[in-house]
């Protein structure tokens, strides 16, 4: 796979074997692909019991009362627990408290946790579900965003006053966070209506975005055992052990500390381990019954047992002079955050912020509203707010040149931001962002062969339908389409979200060994590797071992917004350069380094002390002795500003990245069936550091957007789930992915360690619009919902 | 739940006419989903897979002879000249796995309108072979069918065996999913031209409450083939023979597809088919065969 990235610059390879540039072996790797890796849904102790959950079949319901004492009297059941037994706060959640542990007074969507039990099996567990009798009086429940959003007859999802205040988020009604945005004539208060006067051409359209899973293969999962001291030791798949940490403490009423967190193997994240699922219950259960508790939910379950992609409805409008000059685009978006709010508010400040894309225009107007519904919740996943404006605002590019008589790319190009625009927030983009050049490199790319230049035109694998043989070539019609986005890495608007390492150096057998340490969940996407890479780049040292994530370090921050590079590669760079100081003041003090000898002439390579004049001073193995050095830091990145709550102005974000997708496409136009022939990609990432992972996450990423562009969709209808499984919530397999040609540029960002840039969320952004722009192409067709359904290409009202 | 495990088709005959509610287990791909699911608590499973002559096909007579517990991997890579379609429709199940576990018996135990296989068996004219402690009987494919997952089976019978006609002419089978594979059935369809009989089969899937049969198609076609100088199809006809398919599905909406979709996806598999068929017995395949 590393073979199909072409790098434009290969100048900074690493010296180490190993190090920062090459591409090691993953140690899961072999695991992963043999089945021997243990997940967390594999953990196993002798006198476990099976915890499980009891969930509201309600999406919205008043609960007048919970009757356990049937479930209690179930020979091999030891706790059945409600929300009277939460030892602590009964509130939790990601940036709001608003949710409960266990539901009371009110159940506010289908699946939400109502009652756990801890039994010796868990088919005793099942039954003692059973036998909980629960009241409820069943309420109307709120389905729809936009009256969620506008009417202020709709019912309120949670009661006035029970939700913490924000004043900064604009919260009225259902609303938890309203974010406008202006710019220009708009600031000053100048409508729509004399711009669009002076425009040469107008595009109106209303689109929406569907409900997309993370669809992450291994289930929520995790093993409480309890210990000796009162508190509890949990095993667990999650992104941030700390901020788990930080919510779990507190609803058991005990100390952070006395809360332990490890990782478990993690099957898959992509934002739907941001916020908790069975942590809290599996420790109640533990802490109640004195016996480790493992809960495992199964995928019917999983799929209300996280967050998903908030679903969007947008109104985007947009008018440019006649040459193709953008002079104003305004959006409206709806993001439906579900019964509570999760991550909602972030995800708003970043579809605000973002919601036009990387394009310049001096007038801009957007509302983004992120509502309360009874829907199921939503909150983090790849491409957090970024993806569903990114849809709008490409399509709206399209329909743009098209009334122009212009290019796609060449339309984009001359909109284009580079270093030094601003954003539509008047944040300026102080890093490179060659965004023409990467348009007309993807434009540039050779495509692949026509279907009547293929070895076997007649192979069902190559046509749209596959080896279900529904076309022989018939009805097939190609079409290409661009798709660009711009995405925020790391956290945003004023958030701190610092990593911690923790690196040691000592001798062990007579070799220079390291230890890192850091509390980063390694998700799949290959942090674990890099950080080794990175202290043996550091360190000049092969034998790096990388130490078991927990809470017994610092925080390191979420694996999310692509950050854990940036931010966890940067506290270990910074550990390093700790470890390494010190390691020179040892060798001073031992007298190996001349008085008149500065640090900047010393390096660590090959395990030795090395003078650029005087050559190897000493060995490490010598130099340490039996003496350990070992660091730990903080890494910060600069400091971010929240944007204001009336025209959305502030530089919230710490790094841009940008991806640019061509997707070429053979549609079915009579099946309404679609083949991606081709999904190329120009991405820069400033710095690559494991070229191998790293067309894994670009090929990953653009192939989940090509999931939300053809058939991943929850289906919610009137606030409940119709297919919660993986036969009906389709994802993408082998034969829907096509070969990807990924070109990497690598402009350094000042700002970031080695000049680094987040990779893993931008090729999701891009990939959509651009399969769907071909798609469009291919049938003329106006496909204003992502994903794009067969009855969408061949005309049928859905 | 009891676990029934006999060794041969016996003692497997004499546990269902003991259990008559056991659920029989063979690959397991629909059965095991379910109770995952907990859709079903079967007060007993029966399973199937130590009756060794449950995985045998051979020639019977002029037919061949399915065994139920052959598993679709062995008809992809053994039947594709005595059962073109459902080979086809074999190779469109699921994933590998999956295909060397599932089997056609399984297929017609479940009778899920969406199953992949009962399509060809109804437009190939197959007869499921069913067996009880009372002894044998036939049922052909066309009337096993009853309704929403439910058959003619008895009880106390387990299904034994396939029976598929000799082949004298070509059939295609095709399938709508969402994506490229590994997928359910949005509405699948087959055609089948038996120069033998000079007559035309059908069978439509995941279009109404049972696989379905699309008389009036066939009976139109048998009517306005050339079966004799094999000379192509008048394109009104083709489209013809594609809207009395789509009017004989009784389709409903659900998550996979809409009706008027699955209607409108039944007319254009049936005249591709269709054209595909004629295509190929005018090439004399029928001769071939």
């Amino acid at each position: 796979m590393a073979d199909s990235v072409t790098r434009t610059r290969t100048d900074l390879s690493s010296v180490t074997q190993d190090g920062v540039g090459t591409s090691p072996r993953r140690p899961d790797g072999t695991l992963k692909v043999t089945g021997e890796f243990a997940y967390s849904s594999d953990m196993w102790m002798e006198d476990m019991l099976w915890g499980m959950t009891l969930r509201s079949p309600h999406p919205h319901a008043r609960i007048h009362g919970i009757d356990t004492t049937e479930a209690l009297k179930l020979p091999g059941v030891h706790a059945v627990l409600t929300h009277e037994d939460v030892p602590g706060e009964k509130l939790y959640g990601l940036e709001l408290r608003d949710q409960p542990v266990l539901a009371f007074d009110k159940v506010r969507y289908k699946g939400e946790a109502v009652a756990v039990v801890a039994a010796d099996h868990p088919e005793t567990a099942r039954r003692a579900l059973d036998r909980i009798t629960v009241d409820y009086e069943v309420l109307e429940p709120v389905s729809d965003g936009r009256r969620a959003a506008f009417d202020e007859h709709c019912p309120r999802v949670h009661e006035e006053g029970s939700l913490p205040v924000h004043e900064e988020y604009n919260q009225k009604g259902n609303l938890v966070r309203y974010q406008p945005v202006r710019t220009g004539s708009f600031a000053d208060g100048t409508p729509v209506s004399r711009l669009r006067a002076q425009a040469g051409a107008v595009v109106r359209t209303e689109y929406e975005v569907g409900m997309q899973d993370q669809a992450f293969l291994g289930p929520e999962s995790g093993m409480a055992v309890p210990a000796e001291d009162g508190g509890v030791d949990l095993y667990v798949a999650t992104q941030w052990l700390h901020v788990d940490q930080g919510q779990i403490a507190p609803a058991l009423g005990l100390p952070d500390e006395k809360v332990r967190l490890t990782l478990a193997g993690v099957g898959g994240a992509f934002g739907a381990r941001e916020d908790l699922s069975m942590q809290i219950h599996a420790c109640m259960l533990a802490l109640r019954t004195g016996r480790p508790v493992k809960v495992v939910y199964n995928r019917e379950e999983s799929f209300v047992g996280h967050v998903h992609r908030h679903p969007a409805k947008m109104r985007f409008e947009h008018g440019a002079r006649s040459d193709g000059t953008l002079l104003y685009a305004t959006l409206e978006i709806i993001l439906d955050g579900g019964a509570y709010a999760s991550s909602t508010p972030a995800v708003v400040g970043v579809a605000s912020s973002l919601g036009i894309g990387p394009y310049e225009v001096p007038n801009v107007a957007v509302d983004a509203y992120g509502v309360y519904t009874n829907n199921p919740p939503c909150g983090a996943m790849r491409g957090f707010g970024a993806v569903q404006a990114c849809f709008g605002y490409e399509s709206q590019m399209d329909k743009l040149a098209e009334k122009l008589g212009m290019h796609p790319v060449e339309l984009r190009i001359k909109n284009a931001m580079a270093q030094g625009s601003k954003i539509i927030t008047g944040q300026v983009v102080d890093m490179p962002l060659p965004m023409a050049e990467m348009l007309r490199r993807a434009r540039d790319m050779p495509m692949p062969p026509a279907r009547d230049e293929l070895p076997d035109p007649s192979d069902l694998r190559t046509l749209p339908g596959g080896v279900a043989n529904t076309s022989h070539g018939e009805g097939v019609v190609r079409g290409v389409g661009y798709g660009v986005g711009l995405k925020n890495i790391c956290y945003s608007e004023g958030f701190d979200d610092y990593s911690t390492a923790r690196v040691r150096m000592e001798a062990i057998g007579g070799e220079p060994s390291v230890m890192v340490h850091t509390a980063a969940a390694e998700v799949g996407q290959g942090l674990v590797t890099i950080k080794g890479q990175i202290a043996r780049t550091e360190l000049g040292v092969e034998r790096v071992t990388v130490h078991p994530s927990d809470t017994r370090v610092g925080s390191a921050g979420s694996s999310s917004a692509s950050r854990q590079s940036y931010m966890t590669g940067g506290a270990v760079k910074l550990a390093c350069e700790a470890v390494r100081e010190r390691v020179f003041a040892l060798a001073r003090e031992r007298g190996l380094v001349g008085a008149g000898h500065s640090d900047e002439l010393l390096s660590l390579t090959g395990g030795k002390v090395v003078s650029e004049t005087d050559g190897v001073l000493a060995s490490l193995a010598d130099l340490l002795g039996s003496d350990a050095v070992e660091e730990t830091r903080e890494f910060h990145h600069r400091t971010t500003r929240p944007l204001d709550p009336l025209h959305g102005q502030g530089a919230s974000h710490t790094q841009f990245a940008m991806c640019v997708h061509r997707a070429v496409v053979d549609v079915d136009v009579d099946l309404g069936l679609v083949k991606v022939v081709a999904l190329d990609a120009v991405q820069d990432v400033g710095k690559v550091l494991h070229p191998q992972q790293l067309a894994g996450q670009i090929q990953g990423g653009a192939t989940q957007g090509l999931g939300l562009a053809l058939m991943e969709e929850i289906q919610v209808e009137e606030s409940v789930i119709r297919n919660p499984s993986f036969t009906d919530y389709l994802i993408p397999t082998i034969l829907d992915t096509p070969p990807m040609r990924i070109e990497v540029l690598e402009r350094p960002d000042p700002n970031a360690p080695y000049g680094l840039r987040g990779a893993g969320e931008p090729p999701t952004l891009s990939s959509t619009p651009a399969i769907v722009a071909a798609v469009r192409d291919a049938t003329g067709r106006d496909l204003t919902h992502a994903p794009v359904r067969p009855e969408d290409i061949v005309g049928i009202d859905v | 739940m009891e676990f029934l495990s006999p060794a041969t088709w016996e003692e497997a005959l004499a546990a269902k006419s003991a259990h008559p509610d056991a659920v029989p287990i063979m690959g397991g791909t629909d059965v095991m989903v379910e109770l995952n699911f907990d859709q079903h608590r079967p007060s007993a499973l029966l399973d199937l897979t130590r009756v060794a002559e449950l995985a045998e096909w051979g020639p019977d007579g002029s037919r061949v002879r399915l065994g139920a517990g052959v598993s679709y991997t062995t008809i992809i890579q053994r039947l594709g000249k005595h059962a073109p379609a459902l080979a086809q429709a074999a190779r469109t199940v699921a994933s590998p796995q999956i295909r060397n576990r599932g089997t056609v018996g399984g297929n017609l135990g479940g009778a899920s309108p969406a199953g992949d296989s009962h399509p060809p068996l109804l437009a190939a004219d197959a007869v499921i072979e069913l067996a009880s402690v009372h002894g044998v009987r036939h049922v052909a494919a066309r009337e096993f069918y009853l309704g929403p997952r439910r058959t003619a089976r008895r009880d106390d019978e387990l299904i034994a065996a396939v029976l598929l006609p000799e082949r004298a002419g070509p059939q295609h089978f095709c399938k709508i999913g969402t994506r490229n594979a590994m997928v359910i059935a949005v509405a699948s369809f087959c055609v089948t031209l038996d120069a033998a009989t000079r007559t035309a089969g059908t069978g439509i899937g995941s279009a109404g409450p049972t696989p379905l049969r699309a008389v009036a198609a066939e009976e139109f076609l048998t009517a306005e083939f050339d079966w004799q100088g094999a000379g192509p199809l008048s394109e009104a006809a083709v489209r013809h023979f594609g809207e009395l398919v789509a009017s004989a599905a009784r389709p409903i909406d659900d998550v996979r597809g809409s009706a008027d979709y699955r209607k409108h996806a039944l007319s254009v598999m049936a005249r591709r088919a269709l054209s595909w068929s004629v295509t190929d017995y005018r090439k004399g395949e029928a001769q071939c065969a």
